[in-house]
């Protein structure tokens, strides 16, 4: 008996012992770590795999959430984090030394629906943003039938699914509607989690969303295009600041960055000028600190941090069409090169 | 002698291990405790009880009241707990008392134990297949719009996860009453539903009432489940086909994105649901210890 509870005592032991190497392992020399939006994350673990296979460097990225990202990144328990949203003046003081934003791709927020037949469907700024109030309720009500002549639309309520987490869609979803109705922005305002009118269903994540929406004829709801895109979603055409009916496109949401980008990239690419843009498009960013001495961080990882940064920007721009993300403009990757080979070790620059 | 001394002290240290370890688990409750109450002061100081009786849980303006949550999390598990109720007694009896051994009941008992041993993402997502559809065609015969989820989905399914964890006390509690009661009453001339209703249910109430108390505590914490059925409104319900929400969902979906003041009042209802839970733990032992006076004294 008391031999067994030796045997159970020294097992426990030594599993502790394990689990304190395993975590000294995590942050073994030569493995950068990384955390965030989780939106990204497919295209990055294709991205930093084949990274691994051309420099044998290991990237351990954990898609956590973008506010997540940002608080690790404050914390420095991260060498980057990933974000959907260019982070605040207030994140950004707490953040105590210069941060620094890359974006990596674009990403866009498409509005899905469930009617019978599911024909594709064109909607206005303004008929958007009145379903979203819970001002439009039937599906044939004449404002949406106006823009849609071709089609025959039922004579059914309209169910408004929306994120019941917080989450970066729902931020730039948002953000848009705060633009191009003033309505919106008295009501609702931006954020990562709105106060919605009563009546609306609240789902967790794009799953729980398009869940709802394939089993409730009527509902409406808004997700990611890559997920609406895998998984054969209708989502409908949104007329533009040109006047444009534009359909969401890995192609159109690029075309919505080709406007003039600031040295910080910290530009809102939702409604923008772009003629053949998709207009609720975004970036998604990378963020680290713009001098990478602090926290005893030896040159050789900020040296690696710094490399890899700009491949994600250059060569790694090659693979994130065929993940169906939208790849950065030409301008948008020479401003992002521009500010990785910004980033210093003691004062001098890690690039040349 | 030397040999005595060394067991005496290998004695001592194997005791004081157990003793460290019994201990561990109340510095744990504890630790959890102040945790919370330390996370959620900004929120305390900011809202103070007000909290509890504010029904309005708004992000933007950073102005943040429990009650819709507190509401839906007491009324999902009632309402579940109301549901559950005849079937967990039923089956405590008719595994206990009809069918005592036997293929069939090996059946039925292994059965309910999987029930319970059923990650809650699974009943959810069942509950999204099957009961959602259901509770429309309900809805659209009552003339209400057919959400579909709302607090009667999410009490169904409740009910449902529920059902094993006071059936199977329940279960024990009544095979293990003594035969010679039961044939007393035989042998008075009653009849099988008499003897359940005058000896079996009186001297086993503590037993199933426990198991009930058990099932709530289970239905009040239950997260990803209800999650998916409930709807996540954040309003006061006005029916019992309305989306609402539970403090445990709440916590769930809001967390990981919140921060500063949102965060610290999501740590408040996660407070209060600790005490929740702790209060309805103390209840049931108060309860049965009570009611089991009580049915000794009856019985004999």
């Amino acid at each position: 008996m008391l031999n067994w509870f030796k045997r159970f005592v020294f097992f426990v032991c030594i599993m502790t012992i394990i689990s304190l190497f395993g975590f000294n392992a995590y942050a073994a020399e030569g493995e950068l770590i990384g955390a965030g939006a989780t939106f990204p994350q497919p295209l990055y673990s294709k991205m930093f795999d084949i990274y691994f296979q051309q420099n044998k460097i290991k990237i351990n990225y954990q898609g956590i959430g973008s506010g997540g990202g940002i608080n690790q990144l404050i914390k420095k328990t991260v060498d980057f984090g990933g974000t959907d949203a260019f982070m605040t003046e207030k994140e950004l003081s707490e953040a105590g030394s210069p941060v620094l934003h890359i974006p990596t791709c674009l990403g866009a927020v498409v509005v899905t629906y469930n009617l019978p037949g599911n024909p594709k469907l064109k909607l206005t700024p303004d008929v958007i943003s009145d379903i979203f109030l819970g001002k439009i309720k039937k599906w044939n009500d004449p404002k949406i039938q106006e823009i849609n002549k071709d089609v025959k639309l039922p004579d059914l309520g309209i169910t408004v699914v929306r994120r019941a987490d917080g989450s970066g869609t729902t931020y730039i979803f948002s953000e848009y509607l705060s633009k191009v109705s003033k309505e919106w922005k008295e009501k609702m305002g931006t954020g990562k989690s709105l106060s919605w009118p009563e009546g609306f269903i609240g789902q967790k994540g794009n799953p729980g969303v398009s869940g709802y929406i394939r089993q409730t004829q009527g509902a409406i709801g808004y997700v990611e295009l890559l997920y609406a895109l895998q998984n054969n979603m209708p989502f409908a055409s949104i007329k533009n600041k040109s006047g444009n009916f534009i359909e969401p496109t890995p192609k159109t949401v690029s075309n919505a960055a080709k406007v003039k980008i600031p040295a910080d990239t910290n530009v809102s690419l939702t409604d923008t000028d772009a003629k053949d843009g998709y207009p609720i498009s975004s970036f998604t960013w990378l963020i680290f600190y713009k001098e990478q001495n602090y926290g005893g961080r030896t040159k050789q990882r900020a040296e690696s941090l710094a490399k890899l940064l700009l491949w994600i920007v250059k060569e790694g721009q090659n693979y994130v069409e065929p993940l169906q993300y939208s790849p950065l403009p030409k301008e948008a990757s020479d401003i992002a090169q521009k500010i990785v080979k910004s980033m210093t070790y003691n004062g001098k620059p890690i690039l040349n | 002698m030397v040999m005595k001394s060394e067991k005496d002290t290998s004695e001592k240290r194997f005791k004081n291990i157990i003793l460290v370890s019994g201990l561990s688990v109340i510095i744990l409750l504890i630790a959890i405790f102040l945790t919370l109450l330390i996370a959620s002061i900004p929120a305390i100081k900011t809202f103070g009880l007000g909290f509890f009786i504010s029904k309005h849980w708004d992000p933007s303006l950073e102005k943040f009241g429990a009650l819709p949550f507190l509401y839906g999390t007491l009324i999902t598990s009632f309402l579940a707990l109301i549901i559950s109720i005849p079937f967990s007694i039923a089956i405590s009896i008719f595994l206990g008392e009809y069918f005592k051994d036997g293929l069939l009941s090996t059946f039925l008992r292994s059965s309910t134990e999987v029930l319970a041993g059923i990650p809650s993402v699974i009943y959810g997502l069942w509950g999204l297949f099957l009961l959602m559809p259901i509770t429309r065609y309900i809805q659209t015969l009552l003339g209400t719009t057919p959400y579909g989820v709302g607090i009667f989905t999410a009490s169904l399914i409740l009910s449902i996860m529920i059902i094993p964890f006071s059936a199977s006390i329940g279960r024990e509690v009544v095979s293990l009453i003594p035969a010679d009661l039961k044939e007393a009453a035989y042998s008075l001339g009653a009849t099988r539903f008499e003897v359940i209703k005058n000896v079996i249910i009186p001297y086993a109430r503590s037993g199933i009432i426990a198991g009930i108390l058990l099932a709530f505590g289970r239905a009040i914490g239950e997260t990803m489940a209800v999650t998916m059925l409930i709807g996540n409104s954040n309003f006061l319900p006005k029916s019992i086909f309305s989306p609402a929400n539970t403090m445990a969902s709440v916590i769930a979906n809001e967390f990981a994105e919140s921060t500063g003041i949102a965060a610290s009042s999501l740590v408040y209802i996660g407070l209060v649901l600790f005490l929740v839970t702790t209060l309805v733990n103390i209840a049931g032992t108060y309860v049965i210890k009570k009611i089991s006076l009580e049915a000794s004294k009856e019985v004999t």
